[in-house]
């Protein structure tokens, strides 16, 4: 549902009615799209709103909340046991705007544990099923974000994207997702999964509503050292763009289908070329060394002492924390703990994350090339249409799914997914890359295409 | 000694900040309840993401500026992977390869020789927070932890092994004290302010590293321990075994903590939440706000007050001294200041343990400088200015006071001289011995004046004046 339809039904029944409906509607929901939902807190803002009282860009708008944001005084699990019960005591930066703008927030999305995975089966509160087909995955990790914009569950969503974690559900549900420039959105209150790689986005049924959340969560932020500083403003732009089909990106027949049409489309109006990434080849590996050691760093202070799941008998500090770690944290999260200790570790530091990051230096290398003939990259956000639950598995199936999406995290890119149809019933995205802060771009751009093949489903 | 070899890591602490490494929790601590000085950020919530406290950089600068290190042009700061529950990361924010400043040096005096003790690097680092138990660690059924001092800043200093013998350890750790006080960002009197990792080895054995000393006396005593320890073992033709040791301060002795195959693996990498650090601009802002350093001082106070060496080179050695010197000596004498303040009032702080900064609370340099102006004005003997110090700092009260009430006040000359011509025509008998040659008549005469004046006479001086009125 897009922001002008809801403002449309709040206009006609008002907005307490219409979030109650929408309540009514997650209530019976099957998809599993949230861990919290904020019921009494977003029936109050409803009222409020209905009394004139909630002022802003998103006033009376419901907002889905990832998980792995910080909401003061809401839980936030990370989709984890070992958080199940932690209600963090201070407000993302993210969340703040929301509440500044006067957005509802309706309630917080269910996603992959700690944002580890690209299906959202490794959540401990159960997979989220992908409202096209609830036999399949709505993607990962962030799922829930994802599925409630396709399902009506919400009308705007935060994701965030670390490995394609926004692209991936957006692709998956059939709805728009950007992952911003590293350092446009502030992570401060992101439980930070890979610092050096994650972004929090916007997910959303049209253009000009992503664009809008955009708007409100970019900005300055000192709190986040990592932060540009650079605000956000969409501004309508029509041009011929250079667009480069990136050559070691490609996807299984169905998707291929799909975006070969994509791509025939894009040429009525565009100048269409082939760019190849030689060095994309060692991203996906350089990408998990990387997210994996930072990650096993990361989830070292989850001990049981302070907050989050703790367990009855206590016991020596060292044995505690052990025993809390080992019921806390699902398998997912174990295996990348582990390998990210193994990656860092004397020894073998230089042979792993060291030569990670020079793999990094090569994508950005890479990339900086082909944005010097291309305005854009393109290529199926996913290699494949979304797997049925439980088809993937092998972990390293699961990784491999992310081929097209991590070295825009690798380089620190903005990168948005367009629904472009459905193959078989199942939406396919369109993955467009762009260069540093060219959201601008990357939106207009992505408007257009979208316009072209109807939106979402 | 010098098949001994000492370096030393010095953990200090830039407590005179107003607030902590990464976040703005203020850094006044030491009198506060527990967890009282903290937020998200110390805390390690999930989420709290830590920004540099530019000032700290800037005193971090100071320091190796002070130090003569080489400060880095850019500057990283890193994660160092360990679980410890004063720890509330899981990793301590710190540095690794690229330190703040590389090499530098120290001069102390030894034996009467300047001896530089090279340095290896200077880095930044956060402090975890501390662990304490109710009673004590052994019988405590569980620890408490208070993260009041989560995310202090520290600066690691770290030697490179040239020191021969404990004292040597001992001079440069006063030395280094001495230096971060006169920048003014260290505060030695505080708990916690400086602890030490001391490495040791008896040449060609083992190395033993001495975790977390936490008292400059403390310092001294390990290594004097461990050397006596490591001597023993060859002496007894056993080898001395690569491994960490940590000092038990009740017990004056290192124990085992754990061995080289032991060696936690600390899986450093770079912190992803913060930028490299740009030190040129920090550098050109500290340059020319560096205080006056103690060999500056030592050369200045000689020229400008005309005081002996002996005198300068002491006081230098606390800056609250020198400057408490410098405020006396613009009222009386520099030399009569000097001399008491080196000779007589530093003593009696160091009987009483109290430090020139809590000296210029209770006793300030003014009064300190009136007492001195009576005794340059022969209006209070040697003796009553001692006394007048001892009770200034153990009473408190006006200066005047105390001499008022303890009565001294000399006496001028003239009254004295009264006294002395009423003593010897009173007491004909005595002057009769004194002048065939009894000494101890003059004793006599002499009490008399005493008496006359209840102790407040200079006897020598009284002595002298009978002796001349009888000649």
């Amino acid at each position: 549902m897009r922001i002008a339809e809801w403002k449309e039904k709040v206009e006609s029944q008002g907005c307490y009615d219409a979030v109650s409906e929408m309540l009514e509607r997650i209530e019976k929901s099957r998809l599993n799209a949230y861990i919290t939902v904020c019921k009494d807190e977003a029936l109050k803002m409803a009222e409020k709103y209905d009394r004139g009282e909630l002022k802003g860009r998103l006033a009376g708008i419901p907002v889905a909340v990832k998980d792995n944001i910080s909401t003061k005084g809401i839980l936030t699990t990370c989709a984890s046991k070992m958080l199940s019960n932690y209600r963090p005591v201070f407000d993302a930066h993210v969340v703040e705007k929301l509440k500044q703008e006067g957005a509802i927030i309706i309630g917080k999305a269910n996603m992959d544990e700690f944002a580890m995975g690209t299906t959202t089966e490794t959540s401990y509160f159960g997979v989220v099923r992908n409202p096209h087909d609830e036999a399949r995955v709505a993607g990962g990790s962030s799922g829930g974000s994802g599925a409630v914009i396709a399902a009506d569950e919400a009308v705007l969503s935060l994701g965030s994207d670390t490995g394609g974690s926004i692209r991936c559900p957006a692709s998956f549900c059939g709805v728009y997702g950007l992952k911003p420039t590293y350092g446009l959105v502030s992570r401060y209150g992101l439980i930070p999964y890979a610092n050096s790689l994650e972004q929090i986005g916007p997910m959303a049924d049209s253009i000009e509503d992503l664009a809008l959340l955009l708007e409100v969560i970019a900005g300055k932020d000192t709190r986040d050292s990592t932060n540009a500083g650079r605000e956000f403003r969409f501004e309508p732009e029509d041009r011929k763009l250079r667009v480069g089909i990136i050559a070691e990106m490609g996807g299984n027949d169905d998707v291929m289908k799909r975006f070969n049409e994509a791509v025939e489309v894009i040429r009525e109006k565009h100048e269409v070329g082939e760019v190849s990434m030689p060095s994309f080849k060692y991203a996906l590996a350089a990408y998990y060394i990387i997210a994996m050691s930072e990650a096993s760093s990361n989830l070292a202070r989850y001990d049981g002492v302070r907050y989050g799941f703790a367990l009855e008998k206590l016991d020596s500090w060292r044995r505690y924390f052990s025993k809390v770690r080992a019921e806390g944290f699902g398998d997912e999260v174990k295996r990348r703990i582990m390998l990210g200790s193994y990656a860092l570790s004397a020894g073998y530091y230089g042979k792993y994350y060291l030569k990670a990051q020079k793999v990094r230096t090569l994508v950005i290398r890479d990339f900086k090339k082909a944005f010097e003939e291309y305005d854009v990259l393109i290529s199926p956000t996913m290699p494949a249409l979304p797997f049925k639950i439980g088809e993937l598995a092998d972990p390293l199936t699961m990784y491999k799914a992310d081929v097209n999406t991590v070295p825009v995290n690798l380089a620190g890119l903005p990168a948005l997914s367009v629904p472009v149809g459905m193959v078989k019933g199942l939406p396919v995205g369109l993955q467009v890359i762009g260069n540093y802060f060219s959201e601008n771009t990357l939106l207009n751009f992505g408007k257009w295409v979208g316009e072209r093949f109807g939106e979402g489903d | 000694m010098d098949d001994v070899v000492i370096g030393l890591e010095v953990h200090v602490q830039l407590n005179r900040l107003r607030t902590k490494l990464f976040c703005s929790c203020p850094l006044n601590y030491h009198q506060s309840p527990p967890n009282t000085h903290v937020c998200p950020v110390c805390l390690g919530m999930p989420g709290a993401m830590p920004v540099i406290n530019k000032e700290a950089v800037k005193a971090a600068v100071k320091v190796a500026m002070a130090l003569n290190a080489e400060i880095q042009p850019f500057t990283v700061f890193d994660r160092k992977n360990y679980f410890y529950p004063d720890l509330p990361k899981g990793f301590q924010i710190s540095q690794y390869d690229r330190p703040l400043a590389l090499g530098g040096y120290v001069t102390i005096e030894l034996d009467g020789q300047e001896k530089r003790i090279q340095l290896k690097r200077v880095h930044m680092e956060e402090d975890p927070g501390k662990l304490s138990y109710k009673g004590s660690i052994t019988t405590a059924k569980y620890s408490l932890i208070d993260y009041n001092r989560s995310g202090a800043p520290l600066l690691e200093i770290v030697t490179e092994p040239v020191m021969n013998s404990p004292k040597e350890a001992r001079l440069f750790l006063n030395k280094l004290r001495m230096i971060l006080e006169y920048l003014e960002v260290f505060d030695g009197d505080l708990e916690g302010a400086m602890r030490v990792d001391a490495n040791i080895s008896i040449r060609g054995s083992g190395r033993v590293e001495i975790k977390n000393i936490s008292s400059f006396k403390g310092v001294e005593k390990a290594l004097s321990y461990e050397i006596m320890r490591q001597k023993n073992l060859l002496q007894r033709g056993r080898s001395v075994v690569r491994e960490t040791r940590h000092f038990d301060e009740a017990r004056n002795i290192t124990v085992s903590l754990r061995s080289k195959e032991e060696e936690q693996d600390y899986r450093y990498f770079p912190e992803p939440d913060l930028v490299p650090v740009l030190t040129e601009e920090i550098v050109r802002e500290v340059e020319g706000t560096l205080p006056e350093m103690p060999e500056e001082k030592r050369e200045r106070l000689k020229r400008q007050y005309g005081i002996g060496d002996n005198f300068a080179k002491v006081l230098i050695l606390d800056v609250k001294m020198a400057d408490y010197f410098e405020e006396v000596a613009k009222l009386v004498d520099p030399k009569l200041a000097a001399s008491w303040i080196v000779d007589v009032l530093r003593g009696e702080l160091n009987y009483r343990d109290w430090s020139f900064a809590k000296c210029w609370e209770v006793f300030k340099p003014e009064e300190f400088a009136k007492l001195l102006k009576y005794f340059e004005e022969d209006r209070i003997t040697e003796k009553g200015v001692v006394e007048v110090i001892r009770t200034k700092l153990d009473e408190g009260g006006e200066i005047d006071a105390i001499i008022q009430k303890k009565g001294l006040f000399a006496i001028p000359k003239e009254e004295i001289i009264k006294f002395c011509k009423e003593a010897i025509e009173e007491n004909p008998k005595a002057v009769e011995d004194y002048l065939s040659g009894k000494r101890q008549a003059l004793n006599f005469l002499v009490g008399q004046v005493m008496k006359k004046t209840r102790g407040r006479a200079d006897p020598a001086d009284t002595a002298k004046l009978i002796e001349e009125m009888l000649s």
